[in-house]
């Protein structure tokens, strides 16, 4: 898959940083517009994609040298943990809690535990996309 | 309450005898194994002048108590004695396995888990006044005893052993819990002393009988009755001393306790008087006569522990008949009772004590076949004195205790010639004879037994190891048993009071208002009696029969093979396995497309179904939505989509398909108002193209079908037939609406409760964050999947057969 | 609309067995995505395609798009994502350990038990 199309790269390069900035805003504006884990996680890993694409694994493994494993691991475990908690302040399982806070520049602003639940989510879509994209492009 | 946990102890204890067996390496694990029935049986032996007063004890320890199951500690006489058996002997065989079985060698932690298990199993089974409780650790047993049966897992009669006696005492099992439930149904509780309380009316039900004969069948099983027997030779590959004491002293007695448990319930009833005496004497004979053509000695006990548990059974059999009699306390038919109780102790101690030999033998000879054996007599001193008190008590011959049960086992016999009712007057003749022919061959295989092994020509040049006599250690339980068997001819009533008696009571509690009260004073001198006549007719026989042996042991082998039971098992199983194999093989053809279509027709057939008999299919135009315009385009695009992957040549083209499909349906969610979806499925439809890219160069050609025509129609069939099927589902779900949608719920509370505006997003994480979370964990096992498959290949190598 | 498109996804199941029943492995894996799509739509149109905005807080809107249908579909989606991708990655590690596409012939013999 090396191919040395110079203006794809240069595109990639500058559509990857595109691509997984508006992918952040989609993940974190998804609990009250259209969005969400699923989709900011999927986005990032098209991004991802994309760069293995227009390089080839070895570079982009080199540049994002991240064990995609462990990152599904961290996001199961960060999902699971965020569910338990409030099981440790004597609630139920999976309750959340969220207030809303005034902060500089920002504005009235919400902060919810169900926004690490959803971070949970997105550590496992881009983990596991990633880990099966990877497997297989390596594989000879 | 702590009643109870005495059950359980040697189970807990279980649980440290691995630790123990690892970090102690030096101290052979039996030596801490053994203090769990010692103690045991201590403390069972406080409770012995108690009981033996009349007096019962209960605890009760809810288990399941929504179902009314609780495990409840009984202890009467007979419980107690079996307890003190399972104990008692119990000690002894683990004190004797410590020398039998190396430590360096042996799985002992295997080993002991099962032995204590089974303890615990058996207690809980001689214990248990609840019915479920009880055949709980009845199955229990019986799971033991195939842990232990094949112990020595690498070899091929070991497992062939455990198997079959796991098949037909489990099987029996079965068969005695539909028993228990019947029972149920009829008393309306669990618990056999209320059972037994409620007997007559019992007796009316229409049921009675079937749970008569199921609850013996699941006795007959464990007890080794004919013809269920077979098992009991092929679980002889077990280590010698769960030969000793699962299949002599303890296990095999279990169906000898249900028995004697349910008499009072049963008793009354014709069939179960004919059924037990009927095949107890049977097995009696059946067993006696084929021990003597055993060339194993442990097939000869096995047989000869058939036999007398037949023996035991028949006198059960025939104490029964002392329900029928008027003022039976006064007659001759009081004896049967006591007489089984009596020899089911005698037996325990020479079987047990003779099974110990054998292994003495096979540990110290290296071989246990009769015909290398013999001479051992000046080599082995002390276990031919050990081997002759146990032989000559089984052949019943003074002064040891088999001899008095002998007699009175003779006595019962005889009595029953007299008994009157259920047409034993003309029939009842016959059981005498049976016994004494029996008892003939019980004396020929014990000469056989001993004689063969310890006297005769010493063949050195036949034996693997050069035998000697064995430790002390290993002698030490044989001896004590062979103590015991002396001590009770002497003291016979010492034992009658304080273990017969109260034993007896609870088998026949109608009779007696105390253990006190049984007038028997068991006599080794009681005149010139018919029994004591028939006792020298079987020894003049028995010498006689024997001397001549080498002549007519040969006769055995004219028997044919093709018309033995076990034969008759092995048939039924190999039937099965072929017959079965056969039927499954019609269908389950290995061909994943067979299944899938079954599958589909059966999904096809019971939606269809369920639609026509419930009559559900409707069909109305009223609330459909308003047909969109780009909806109309959209639908033509995915159908052409579809046409291209469904009849694509090449895999390229089929790709595009999906992905045209995909992208299309990406669309629908857009103009149905659902932008993650839409948002989703995009992405989705990205990445998946890239995937199939990726592995594109691994992926096989597509070929062109080759079907045969008859495949072909069923496949358009079934696929046209599953396309309406879903067309019709759509339509009627389209069409009634029964309950207004959920999602109100969602719409009202979302921004109050949850703190979200995106619906479907808060649902995901919050109102059903529930599946999200399996749904990440699916994902993630989809992912480690495919990283296992691609970076963990398996090297291809044979799998190294089990067998050493 | 839910009357056309009862018809259509019935079309995309039709496609979809058929695909799934034939030999070849590959025609199987696009069998089951076809299966996953039908399946999606089937399930959106049972929740009603009525509603006049996505189910997303707005002032103005009066009618939502059923809600818990798309929050199913999303579930499935990532779902039938993953589970396309493990079949794509079974059927190319079979055909190249058992040199064949054709799952007629991938079956367990009986000497191997």
């Amino acid at each position: 898959m090396r191919t040395n199309d110079v203006i794809l790269q240069f595109t990639a390069k500058i559509v990857f940083f595109i691509i997984f900035f508006f992918s952040i805003h989609i993940f974190m504006a998804g609990h009250y517009t259209p969005g969400g884990g699923f989709v900011g996680g999927l986005l990032t890993a098209s991004a991802i994609v994309l760069l293995v694409l227009a390089f080839d694994l070895k570079t982009v493994r080199s540049v994002l040298p991240i064990n995609y494993t462990y990152l599904t691991a961290i996001g199961l475990l960060l999902a699971l943990g965020t569910a338990a908690f409030p099981m440790l302040l004597g609630k139920p399982f999976f309750t959340h809690f969220f207030d809303y806070y005034n902060l500089p520049l920002l504005g009235k602003q919400s902060l919810h535990t169900a926004m690490l639940f959803d971070g949970g989510v997105y550590c496992v879509v881009v983990g596991v996309t990633m880990t099966i994209i990877q497997t297989i492009g390596e594989d000879e | 309450m702590s009643q109870v946990l005495y059950i359980f102890i040697p189970m807990l204890a279980a649980i440290f005898v691995p630790f123990l067996y690892k970090s102690v390496k030096n101290i052979h694990t039996g030596w801490f194994v053994l203090a769990v029935p010692a103690t045991l049986a201590i403390i069972y032996a406080t409770y012995i002048a108690k009981v033996a007063k009349g007096e019962v004890f209960l605890a009760e320890l809810p288990w399941i108590p929504s179902l009314d199951i609780s495990v409840v500690s009984y202890l009467d006489g007979l419980s107690l004695l079996f307890s003190l058996l399972i104990t008692g002997i119990g000690s002894l065989v683990v004190l004797y396995s410590i020398f039998y079985l190396d430590k360096h060698k042996e799985k002992l932690h295997n080993f002991y888990v099962y032995l204590l298990l089974f303890m615990t199993a058996m207690l809980g089974v001689v214990q248990s006044d609840h019915l479920i409780t009880l055949y709980f650790f009845w199955e229990l047993t019986s799971i033991s005893s195939f842990l232990l049966i094949g112990y020595w897992y690498t070899r091929d009669a070991s497992r062939f052993g455990a198997l079959k006696s796991m098949i037909i005492t489990v099987g029996g099992g079965l068969m005695m819990l539909g028993g228990f439930i019947l029972l149920y149904l009829m008393g309306d509780t669990y618990s056999i002393r209320e059972l037994i309380a409620m007997a007559p009316e019992l007796m009316q039900h229409p049921w009675f009988t079937w749970s008569l004969v199921l609850i013996l069948l699941g006795a007959f099983t464990k007890s080794a009755q004919f013809p269920f027997y077979i098992w009991l030779p092929d679980a002889m590959e077990a280590p010698t001393p769960v030969s000793a004491y699962l299949h002599s002293a303890t296990m095999v007695k279990a169906g000898i306790y249900l028995v004697a448990r349910f008499t009072p319930i049963f008793a009354v009833s014709e069939l179960w008087v004919w059924l037990v005496t009927g095949v107890g004497l049977l097995t009696l004979f059946w067993g006696s006569f084929f021990a003597v053509k055993q060339t194993d000695l442990k097939g000869i006990l096995a047989f000869s522990t058939v036999s007398q548990l037949g023996l035991i059974m028949s006198l059960l059999g025939a104490g029964a008949v002392a329900f029928h009699v008027n003022g039976a306390a006064d007659t001759v038919f009081k004896y049967a009772a006591f007489a089984a109780i009596f020899h089911l102790i005698n037996h325990a101690t020479f079987k047990g004590s003779l099974f110990m030999i054998a292994g003495i033998i096979d540990h110290e000879t290296g071989t246990r076949d009769i015909r290398k054996l013999g001479g051992l007599m000046s080599i082995m001193p002390l276990s031919f004195t050990v081997a002759a008190i146990g032989t000559f008590s089984m052949a019943g011959l003074p002064p040891f205790n088999g001899f008095l049960s002998k007699e009175m086992f003779l006595t019962a016999m005889l009595s029953l010639q007299n008994f009157d009712l259920f047409g034993f007057d003309t029939w009842g003749v016959l059981f005498p004879i049976v016994a004494w022919v029996a008892s003939i061959f019980t004396f020929i295989y014990s000469f056989y037994f001993v004689f063969h092994t310890f006297s005769g020509k010493y063949k050195p040049e036949q034996l693997p190891h050069k035998p000697h006599e064995a430790p002390i250690g290993m002698l030490i339980s044989p001896m004590i048993l062979a103590a015991f068997v002396v001590t009770i001819f002497f003291i016979p009533n010492i034992i009658g009071d304080t273990f017969v008696k109260p034993a007896v009571y609870a088998i026949q509690p109608f009779l007696y208002s105390a253990p006190g009260d049984i007038d028997i004073h068991v006599q080794a001198w009681h005149g010139l009696s018919p029994e004591l006549f028939m006792t020298i007719g079987i020894v003049l026989v028995g010498v006689l029969l024997f001397v001549a042996l080498p002549k007519w042991q040969g006769l055995y082998n004219a028997f044919p093979r093709a018309l033995t039971l076990n034969n008759f098992y092995d048939k039924i199983m190999l039937g099965l396995d072929v017959g079965l194999n056969r039927v499954s093989r019609l269908y389950m053809t290995g061909s994943m497309r067979h299944y899938l279509l079954y599958m589909f027709s059966a999904i096809v057939v019971i939606v269809i179904g369920t639609l026509i008999v419930k009559d559900a299919f409707t069909f109305t135009f009223k609330g459909a939505a308003p047909i969109h315009p780009y909806g109309v385009i959209l639908i033509i695009v995915l159908i052409c989509g579809t046409c291209i992957a469904l009849l694509a040549k090449s895999r390229l083209t089929a790709i595009i398909g999906l992905g045209a499909v995909g992208y299309t349906v990406a669309l629908f969610f857009v103009i149905f108002n659902a932008p993650d979806l839409a948002l989703t499925q995009l992405v989705i439809e990205t990445i998946s193209v890239a995937l199939f890219l990726l592995a594109f160069y691994h992926l096989p050609k597509l070929g062109k079908s080759e079907e045969r025509i008859r495949f072909q129609v069923n496949r358009a069939i079934i696929s046209v037939a599953v396309g309406v099927m879903v067309t019709l589902v759509a339509l009627s779900a389209h069409s009634q609406k029964l309950v207004p949608s959920i999602s109100k719920y969602y719409e009202e509370t979302v921004y109050s409760l949850a703190g979200g505006g995106n619906i479907v997003n808060v649902i995901l994480v919050d109102y059903r964050g529930f599946d999200t979370l399996f749904e990440i964990a699916v994902l993630s096992i989809a992912g480690i999947g495919i990283l296992a498959m691609i970076k963990l290949r398996m090297n291809r190598k044979g799998k190294a057969h089990e067998n050493k | 609309m839910e009357i056309l498109m009862a018809f259509t996804i019935g079309f995309l199941f039709m496609a979809a067995v058929y695909l799934i029943l034939s030999k070849s492995l590959l025609r199987i894996i696009i069998g089951t995505g076809l299966l996953s799509h039908g399946a999606h739509l089937l399930i959106l149109t049972m929740g009603g395609l009525g509603g006049e905005a996505p189910p997303v807080l707005d002032e103005g809107a009066k009618t939502f798009a059923d809600p818990l249908p798309q929050a199913l579909i999303l579930t499935a989606i990532v779902i039938s994502f993953g589970v396309t991708a493990f079949f794509l990655v079974l059927a190319y590690r079979s055909y190249q350990e058992l040199e064949t596409d054709d799952i007629s012939l991938m079956r367990g013999s009986d000497e191997d038990e």
